[in-house]
């Protein structure tokens, strides 16, 4: 078997008295599709704030591709191939469509600290843009302030900009959330897209349990900050923990 | 076209203006170059800093020392403005490992830590008395040219021309890629740190520009008045930018300048039928924050240009 991508070991993050995350070591291979699944506060998002580096550890290692990243911080994990979204709507709504994936491109250009440059002369990386607002099907919204958008709308700009950076990691935490079924199906085909073409990872925390079974070839199942279980979505179907704990008779 | 009008205006007030008039005009050039820097750190880095006054002061004091050191306009004045940069550098780094409310507050304290500075370090200062017979020295610039300001009139096209120099320049940063990143940052700081840009660094470099502006502008003071006094670094001058950029507009890069002019001109009307100046200068800089959020220049541009243009800029 292959060194996974990213790796983490005895990861332990305490919030007051609680152990939001205990003791999770972890290890994802490149090109699959992760979910991680579990009832609310069962320590999903603070694991991906963890191995993002939005939080520090109490104690644990984060290595990816095989350096040890647990202290880095996250402008350096962006550069060295890992994104991310956020569960809360995270983009820049008074500028514009365009000018969000814009930031991203220029950082990933190293291209930000030029404080005497015309925006309109970034052809190379207005190219990358074009590219992107095609892909996300913003086109005809590009130059729409970006927090005037429709709800779905804006989750795909999201989903746009943690793909601006061309990770090779990514992590979304509920990329689906308030969507409605179109535009669930349209976030859902940009992921399997870019999980052939670009042999992006991702990783996404998810309770559209529809979402998760139909595009996850590897489920993590979370319960008070511990995995409870991992393994194929058959294998979590027929868990009988699983479903005593989280997914009852829904599945 | 208004633009033109605006410099058709400039260049021609010392042929129609008295001393007052261009007393006053170099005032709100000041102030605006002040207000400029300030609310490139917070209308456009969104970080409210209350201490602004004791870059200006730095400025002030800075340039006052150098023109007693050397009398050369623009070695006082540029090296007053690159003392407050540096100045802001130091207590930046300190600064903006806060956001909000912290930064906001290690900014006043920073800045009454300059005041008294310069109101109790007597050898250097000058204390109470501040800085007295501070030359307007001549424009040298060694085998171009050596121009004497010895009316008010050269001095004021000298600031005119540095403050024209100033605000183009600080146009150009707000539409680079350096101010979109500022204004990414303000929009939101967690999104930004994950596109790949150290965010940390990026609010210190909003910090060293604002103080550059803040010592600019103070740097252009002491020539005028021939004396520096620490009431130039007290808190309240720190929120001369704050009321001139909150009556003229945050989110409109015109909205200091107009602010500033708005500021001196309420003052200098109010002050005529009462003594009670800062009672009105506060109501209307009331009604003005509750009514009309984006200031002075987002009503005009809104009611003459159509409410489309709302939220465009920046």
């Amino acid at each position: 078997m292959r060194a996974p991508l990213l790796e983490s070991q005895g990861l332990h993050k305490t919030f007051g008295r609680l152990a939001a995350v205990a003791d999770v070591s972890l290890g994802l291979t490149e090109g699959t599709l992760t979910a991680i699944i579990g009832p609310n506060g069962a320590g999903k998002t603070t694991l991906i704030n963890l191995l993002t580096g939005l939080l520090l550890p109490d104690a644990g290692t984060v290595r990816f591709k095989g350096e040890d990243i647990t202290r880095l911080p996250p402008h350096g994990r962006v550069r060295r191939g890992l994104s991310r979204s956020f569960q809360i709507m995270n983009i820049f709504p008074s500028l514009t469509v365009r000018q969000n994936l814009l930031l991203p491109v220029l950082a990933r250009h190293g291209r930000n600290l030029r404080p005497l440059a015309r925006l309109e002369g970034e052809t190379e990386a207005d190219a990358e843009v074009e590219s992107l607002l095609q892909e996300i099907g913003l086109r005809e919204r590009r130059d729409a302030r970006a927090g005037a958008m429709s709800h779905g709308d804006q989750r795909l700009l999201e989903l746009g900009i943690a793909m601006a950076t061309r990770p090779e990691l990514c992590f979304l935490d509920e990329p689906c959330s308030g969507m409605n079924p179109i535009e669930r199906h349209a976030v859902m085909g940009l992921m399997r897209k870019l999980s052939a073409e670009r042999r992006t990872t991702f990783v996404i925390v998810e309770h559209d349990m529809d979402v998760v079974f139909s595009l996850a070839e590897r489920i993590v199942v979370m319960n008070h900050g511990e995995v409870l279980a991992d393994g194929t979505p058959d294998a979590i179907r027929e868990n009988r923990a699983v479903r005593e704990t989280y997914l009852g008779s829904e599945v | 076209m208004a633009l033109g009008l605006l410099l058709l205006a400039l260049l021609f007030l010392p042929l129609v203006g008295g001393q007052y008039a261009q007393y006053l005009a170099i005032q709100v050039m000041i102030l605006s170059l002040f207000a400029l820097g300030f609310n490139i750190l917070f209308g456009y880095t969104g970080l409210l800093s209350f201490g602004q006054a004791g870059f200006y002061a730095v400025g002030a004091y800075g340039c006052a020392k150098l023109l007693l050191l050397k009398p050369s306009l623009l070695f006082g004045v540029l090296g007053g403005s690159l003392l407050a940069g540096a100045a802001a550098l130091v207590l930046g780094i300190l600064c903006i490992r806060h956001t909000r409310i912290y930064f906001s507050m290690l900014t006043l304290a920073f800045g009454m830590m300059i005041y008294s500075i310069a109101l109790k370090w007597r050898d250097f200062t000058g204390g109470d008395d501040g800085l007295v017979g501070v030359p307007r020295a001549p424009l040298e610039i060694p085998g171009l040219v050596s121009l004497p300001m010895t009316t008010m009139g050269r001095y004021y096209y000298f600031v005119l021309a540095i403050t024209l120099i100033a605000v183009a320049l600080a146009y150009r940063l707000v539409h680079s890629p350096l101010g979109l990143t500022f204004r990414g940052i303000r929009d939101s700081e967690g999104r930004m740190a994950f596109t790949g840009v150290p965010v940390r660094t990026y609010r210190l470099i909003a910090f060293v520009i604002a103080g550059l502006y803040a010592g600019l502008a103070g740097a252009l003071l002491p020539p005028l008045e021939n004396t520096v006094t620490p009431p130039v670094a007290h808190w309240t001058t720190s929120a001369d930018p704050v009321l001139a950029t909150l009556l003229g507009g945050i989110h409109a890069f015109a909205g200091p300048i107009v602010g500033a002019f708005l500021l001196f001109m309420l003052k200098d009307i109010i002050v005529r039928f009462t003594e009670y100046w800062l009672i009105w200068l506060g109501i209307i800089v009331v009604v003005l924050v509750m009514g009309f959020r984006g200031g002075v220049v987002s009503l005009v541009t809104r009611k003459w240009l159509g409410p489309h243009r709302e939220g465009e800029q920046p």
